[in-house]
């Protein structure tokens, strides 16, 4: 009952180009059948996700943690509420990142869970800057 | 299944059989001669009812299967054709959906009867324990079938069902691929569901045939709780259960066929219309009826994991009933106190099934909380202690005695507990409606369709009209993928004769091929075909339209409802009013504004309309007075052309809406007749043992 082969090969990694994503704007690409953001930051939002007090969060991890260093104003989650599994909308909430629109979590601009029911901050997928302007997910 | 039969048949060939298989003797003692208590009140017929229901499941789903496709690209859409080409496609399917409703309801009915009664007491704890099985199997294969047809409900709850096995630790994320068979819901998931969707009937099957087993071994329960002494306590099962079985199911099915005929869609959700889209969760997560209760103690308690047990220990608490409530008398009728909080807890179930249609906010969060508090505390703290302090009435001696006592002096109690479970179930049923969309906007006006009631029909002006504005108008963005030109010389249709509707077909060019050089080409329709789409994929009709892709609008008038609200969705039960999707189609045509109201801003590209969700349409104002031409001197206005266009859409939506209601009304007078003379044999049958 586990994923066949051809399921398997389709999850081969992707490759993104990020040079049309302008600053304060994302892209939704599915990888695996899942909705991956990949959001260019503004720097105030990389400043709030970044004067939080980490111990104070419910699953603590720093927003250096999350990003690659050098390209701190690309975020790239899987868009997924670790609640229940809905897609969660960009830009919206109390926290300048994402709010899930099917149990009210809400997360901050570094996808880390602030208010609501979801136990987790949204995952960061494997993934590796190719150049400047192009990721590989996977 | 009560001891050895002394049943000889008395035709040779079967004596034959009866001597290698004693399969008649069997039925005989189970179903003609056990004795069945004769103080026994209607409540009693919900387990021939739940019966019927399994095997009209059964029978439906059967056939539905011979017509499904269960692959995700194709489920929707062959769910879509079987019901419009499908001889009575539309009644299986009617039939089937409303059915799994219908057939929870009757078993809610059955276990709180169960409840009352102390049905699940000694010696009958196995008997209960089969019950709750089959109630979990029931969940499952109702969850199941509802992904089937792989609308956005159906996607997003499989998606919201499937991660309540993550929260399980360690082990939890392996369980949730294994369910999927893949990275997220997904085409191996739909195929496995309907694998499973088609398994687990014939599981409920042999569970039921083990409880009725347990049930003819223990004998049944009656409303006074003390069992058969002497042969003067009980009536032979036929005809005096089987007669009054009937009329129960008869009367039962008055119920079912009002939703099959008049509310087929009452108790779905309108955004299972729309095709399964793994990048659009809808706003509200809703699921069917059923499921309420358990969904709000699900979101109620904050933290996930306690969620899930939670969730999942409302229903296994219902295993240790028999240990949880000790108390010696069974019947709640001689339990003062026991009786008064078995009504407490049915309206906490029913207040919670409300409350999991709301969003999750606010006040609702904090009475989820404290109803949840009451289910548990239900079975965990008032059963055993009111076994401890209650000082129950005097039971009667025997059955007898309590049917003598009975007769004369009659109760309203059984009166009252109707009208409560009436409510209860209306308040149910539209609790899920009151959740959909649409905050934030005005509420449509109603509007006088031509279509709507019992005996609604098309307007066949105003369909030929809708035609031309699609045609004109509409179809340069929107698509209506489902439907033929065929289907415009089909009953209950426009009313164009079969050379009308191949004309009108001939006017379009269809892609079609490859032909012998392998090319794709051009050619003109044929009724057969159906009509062509604008753009070629989403994808494209997305970048022509400024990043919204235009609707198909096959179904635009079953995908798209407003909340009705508490209580008109109880006024809309006994009205049938069903028409929120075109009355929200009518009125978006008609409610775009040039100017946005003080403090509402629009973004570029959109356009203000006063009953879109949020008001920023990007559909720019389609219709304007004059636009379309008629040539039956209708008026050329923007609200003329609203209401035959939305009727039009109507018939899209559901060509076979008028054959729907003329067989609804026949099927009803037949079932009042039958029911009629059920009754009346029932008396007769009965007039003894009274």
């Amino acid at each position: 009952m586990n994923p066949d082969a051809s399921t398997i090969a389709a999850g081969a990694p992707i490759e993104v180009d990020l040079s049309p994503v302008a600053e304060g704007q994302d892209i939704k690409v599915f990888w695996r059948g899942k909705p991956i953001y990949i959001s260019h930051r503004t720097k105030k939002q990389i400043d709030e996700a970044r004067a939080v007090n980490v111990a104070s969060l419910p699953d603590p991890q720093s927003d250096e943690a999350r990003v690659k260093s050098g390209h701190e104003q690309w975020l790239v989650v899987i868009g997924i509420c670790t609640h229940l599994g809905c897609i969660p909308i960009a830009h919206e909430g109390n926290y300048d990142g994402f709010f899930c629109p099917c149990h009210g979590s809400q997360y901050d601009s570094s996808g880390r869970i602030r208010q609501g029911p979801a136990p987790a901050n949204l995952p960061v997928p494997p993934y590796q800057f190719v150049s400047d302007t192009k990721i590989q997910i996977g | 299944m009560s001891g050895p039969s002394d049943y000889q048949p008395s035709n040779p060939a079967l004596q034959w059989i009866e001597r290698r298989l004693p399969i008649l003797g069997l039925m005989h003692s189970s179903f003609v001669v056990y004795p069945t208590p004769r103080n026994l009140n209607y409540w009693w017929t919900f387990g021939a009812i739940l019966s019927f229901m399994l095997g009209m499941q059964i029978l439906t789903g059967v056939i539905l299967a011979m017509h499904y496709t269960p692959h995700a690209d194709l489920a929707f859409k062959s769910v879509e054709l079987l019901v419009r080409d499908v001889n009575y496609g539309w009644l299986l399917r009617n039939m089937h959906a409303c059915g799994a409703s219908m057939f929870f309801f009757a078993v809610y009915v059955h276990m709180l009867r169960g409840l009352y009664y102390g049905s699940y007491k000694e010696p009958r704890e196995v008997l209960w324990i089969l019950g709750v099985i089959i109630y979990l199997l029931m969940m499952a294969t109702g969850f199941m079938g509802y992904v089937l047809p792989w609308g956005q409900m159906s996607f997003w709850g499989a998606t919201v069902i499937t991660n309540l096995f993550s929260a399980i630790p360690y082990v939890g994320e392996s369980i949730v691929t294994l369910l999927w068979g893949g990275y997220s819901v997904g085409n191996p998931t739909l195929n496995r569901f309907f694998s499973l969707h088609y398994l687990l009937p014939f599981l409920i099957a042999g569970v039921v045939v083990l409880h009725v087993w347990a049930l003819h071994v223990a004998g049944q329960n009656n409303p006074d709780g003390v069992e058969p002494k002497t042969e003067k306590d009980t009536v032979p099962f036929t005809p005096h259960a089987t007669i009054k079985d009937g009329f129960g199911v008869a009367c039962f099915m008055l119920l079912y066929a009002w939703f099959i005929f008049y509310m087929p869609n009452y108790l779905g959700d309108a955004d299972n219309y729309i095709p399964a889209n793994p990048g659009v969760t809808p706003p509200h997560i809703v699921p069917e009826w059923y499921y309420l209760p358990f969904y709000a103690i699900l979101r109620s308690i904050p933290n996930k994991l306690a969620g899930v047990i939670g969730m999942f220990s409302a229903i296994i608490i219902l295993c240790f009933l028999p240990w949880l409530d000790a108390a010696r008398t069974k019947s709640s009728k001689y339990r003062p106190l026991a009786k008064q909080f078995f009504w407490i807890f049915v309206a906490v179930c029913i207040l919670l099934g409300y409350l999991g249609a709301q969003p999750p906010e606010g006040i609702y969060v904090i009475a989820g909380r404290v109803l949840t508090f009451c289910y548990f505390a239900y079975f965990l703290i008032v059963l055993p202690l009111l076994s401890r302090i209650e000082k129950p009435r005097p039971v009667p001696n025997s059955i007898s005695d309590a049917v003598l006592a009975k007769t004369g002096s009659r109760s309203t109690p059984m009166v009252s507990s109707a009208i409560v479970l009436a409510l209860a179930g209306a308040l149910f049923a539209g609790s899920a409606d009151s959740a959909r969309a649409n905050e934030g906007s005005d509420k449509p006006p109603g509007n006088k369709w031509s279509f709507a009631g019992p005996f609604g029909k098309y307007d066949r002006g105003a369909l030929q009209r809708g035609l031309k504005v699609y045609k004109e108008v509409c179809a340069n963005c929107h698509g209506l993928s489902y439907v033929a030109f065929r289907n415009l010389a089909e009953a209950g249709g426009p009313g164009y004769s079969v050379a009308q509707a191949a004309a009108f077909a001939s006017d379009y060019k269809v892609k079609d091929g490859p032909n012998d050089a392998g090319d794709m080409f051009e050619r003109a329709g044929r009724p057969a075909d159906y009509f062509p789409s604008p753009f070629p994929n989403e994808q494209a009709a997305r970048a022509a339209n400024g990043g919204a892709a235009p609707p198909d609008l096959s179904l635009i008038t079953k995908a798209r409802s407003y909340g009705r609200g508490f209580p008109m969705f109880i006024v809309d039960f006994f009205t049938q009013y069903q028409e929120q999707g075109p009355d929200y189609v009518s009125a978006l045509l008609q409610g775009f504004e040039d100017k946005a109201p003080e403090g509402v801003t629009i973004p570029e590209g959109s356009y203000y309309n006063k009953y879109f969700p949020g008001h920023a349409i990007k559909m720019p104002k389609p219709l304007s007075d004059g636009q379309v031409t008629y040539d039956d001197g209708s008026p050329t206005t923007i609200a003329q052309y609203s209401k035959d266009v939305t009727t039009f859409l109507m018939w899209t939506a559901e060509p076979h809406m008028e054959a729907r209601k003329r067989l609804g009304f026949q099927v009803f007078i037949f079932l009042i007749i039958f029911a009629g003379l059920m009754y009346f044999t029932k008396k007769k049958v009965w007039a003894d043992s009274h």
